[in-house]
């Protein structure tokens, strides 16, 4: 039993990271319907750009974050500015091999620049203590990345429920024309969403540093948190949350209890599985038009 | 110079001339309505005011102001305010947020100021107390009490061509784009529609530009009309004038209309 508790509480924890990519991937679905690619190495430039500041400038912790973070919320506004808004009438398929070609840009810069070996980025608190909860052990990061997604899922559903700006994203992920209608800026509106998209990546690929930073990081974590999107719906936050952490939590059972070697697997089998029960996701909410 | 002015607007799909040369000019305070069968350029014509379409040639003159090209929400904040012949409603969201969000351009409060400034006397508070009314007024003005906390995608059709009525007044225009606000409503619906037109242009002194296919409704209401066929305009005057033109009816009921009866 002690067992079972602990592994559904790592995976608790590594759903967290999962969680916080699948929720970038989802605010982008659904500003420019298009499944983002490019959502981990929109993440790992700032990660990079942080490791730099930390290690070679020794900038301290306090001012490198929140720099890391701005520096997010412009790549992400930059990438849609300048690459995707250029595409002429693009179709899904289109944009989604656009962002393919941003993601291996972004990937080829940063192993050019920074090198490709396997490195760990300075942190205010050590990936390798733990807290112990009764039986049950989590480390200090885990725990933090945990609350830091929690507190991230708080502060976007405020954001989302209550600001001018995220009621006009909502507004123009479900209705374009009708918002341009309202005065809404809906081409600004979206670059935004990058921004926030690939902030809350950073925050996610940031929580991860401490242990590995090397250019092929971001993969797993970005994968495993589109797999969660999808299972949650592709649309909905709280979907994609959920998926996260079904899909760390699963995966955890998984190697405990069957394979550890296919632990990473399982991951996309899960979604094999979702699509063939409920294609649309678990959380997709579908209002048909009556005409 | 007149209120709002389209002057020689054309526009073209490929090889489609979809507008051709149309201008017609609109009195402050007035119903204007542009009738036509489908196809005619109608909304391509709303279309073009709003800045969805960019024509290529012409001038749309608002205020004095040449507006054509400008994009939606410079068009909506100079304003003009318009509905759409297919519902274009927020559908997750409810009747309230829906006419809230034709508030959008009068909300001056910031990220900053709505997080950290609380209260009833805090200048967030004071806005949303102020918008809140606005909207509970429009409620009022619709009759949408009964819908205010429902999800627009169930509502039932009527109600959502309101709503959008409503939103629409949100934004406190100076013109008002109706296009086909009683298609598809039964004849009640539709005489309420009427009466809301009506009171639209007396009491909010809004100028009204309209397309609609219902004769009785655009006879009934309309100051003016202008009708279109094929992207050219046959004819522009008083409604009684209007439904008697040769080339109206030819337009409406067929070429060999007038050999079938000879």
């Amino acid at each position: 039993m002690v067992d079972f508790l602990q592994m559904v509480l790592s995976g608790i924890a590594v759903g967290s990271s999962y969680a916080l990519m699948g929720l970038g991937m989802v605010l982008i679905y659904k500003a420019s319907e298009v499944p983002n690619f490019v959502q981990g190495e929109m993440a790992l430039l700032p990660i990079f750009i942080a490791f730099m500041l930390l290690s070679t400038y020794g900038v301290p912790y306090y001012i490198a974050f929140p720099a890391t973070l701005i520096f997010a919320l412009l790549l992400g506004c930059f990438l849609e500015f300048a690459i995707l808004r250029r595409a002429k009438e693009p179709n899904v398929l289109g944009l989604i091999i656009i962002t393919i070609g941003m993601e291996m840009m972004l990937l080829g810069f940063v192993s050019w620049k920074f090198g490709a070996d396997q490195r760990a980025m300075p942190f205010p608190i050590s990936a390798y203590d733990s807290i112990v909860i009764g039986d049950l052990f989590i480390s200090t990061l885990d725990m933090l990345t945990l609350v830091v997604a929690l507190v991230i899922m708080l502060i976007l559903f405020l954001f989302f429920r209550f600001s001018k700006i995220g009621v006009a994203m909502k507004a123009t992920q479900q209705n374009e024309n009708a918002a341009a209608l309202m005065g809404i800026k809906t081409k600004q509106i979206r670059m935004v969403t990058w921004g926030i998209s690939s902030m809350v990546g950073s925050v996610a690929g940031l929580l991860i540093a401490p242990v590995l930073v090397e250019p092929y990081m971001m993969w797993d974590p970005m994968l495993k948190g589109f797999a969660g999107a999808v299972v949650g719906g592709m649309t909905s936050l709280p979907g994609a949350v959920f998926g996260a952490y079904i899909i760390g939590i699963v995966e955890h059972l998984f190697g405990g209890y069957v394979s550890i070697e296919f632990k990473s697997v399982v991951a996309f089998a899960i979604i094999v599985l979702v699509l063939c029960i409920k294609p649309s996701g678990l959380f997709a909410r579908h209002y048909v038009k009556k005409v | 110079m007149a209120f709002f002015e389209v002057k020689d607007l054309s526009i073209q799909f490929g090889g489609l001339k979809a507008l051709d040369g149309i201008s017609f000019e609109l009195e402050k305070g007035e119903v204007y309505a542009i009738i036509g069968p489908n196809g005619a350029g109608k909304t391509t014509l709303f279309n073009c005011i709003n800045g969805i379409y960019q024509p290529r040639a012409g001038q749309i003159m608002f205020k004095d102001k040449n507006i054509r090209g400008k994009k939606p929400d410079k068009v909506a904040k100079a304003g003009i305010a318009r509905t759409f012949q297919n519902i274009e409603l927020f559908n997750n969201m409810n009747t309230m947020e829906n006419i809230m969000l034709g508030r959008h351009l009068y909300m001056k409060t910031g990220l900053f100021r709505g997080a950290f400034l609380w209260g009833k006397n805090s200048f967030a508070g004071k806005e949303e107390v102020a918008h809140r009314k606005k909207v509970e007024e429009i409620i009022d003005f619709l009759d949408l009490q009964a819908a205010r906390n429902k999800l627009v995608g169930g509502l039932p059709y009527g109600t959502q061509k309101q709503i959008e009525l409503g939103r629409a007044l949100a934004l406190e225009p100076e013109l008002l784009l109706l296009d086909e606000p009683c298609a598809g409503m039964n004849a009640e619906e539709k005489q309420d529609m009427i009466f809301w037109v009506k009171d639209i242009q007396d009491e909010l002194g809004i100028t009204i530009l309209l397309i609609e296919h219902d004769m009785n409704m655009v006879m009934d209401i309309s100051d003016r009309i202008l009708a279109l066929n094929f992207g050219r305009p046959i004819t522009e005057g008083k409604p009684e004038d209007v439904q008697k033109h040769p080339e109206v009816l030819k337009a409406y009921l067929g070429e060999d209309e007038g050999e079938c009866a000879a």
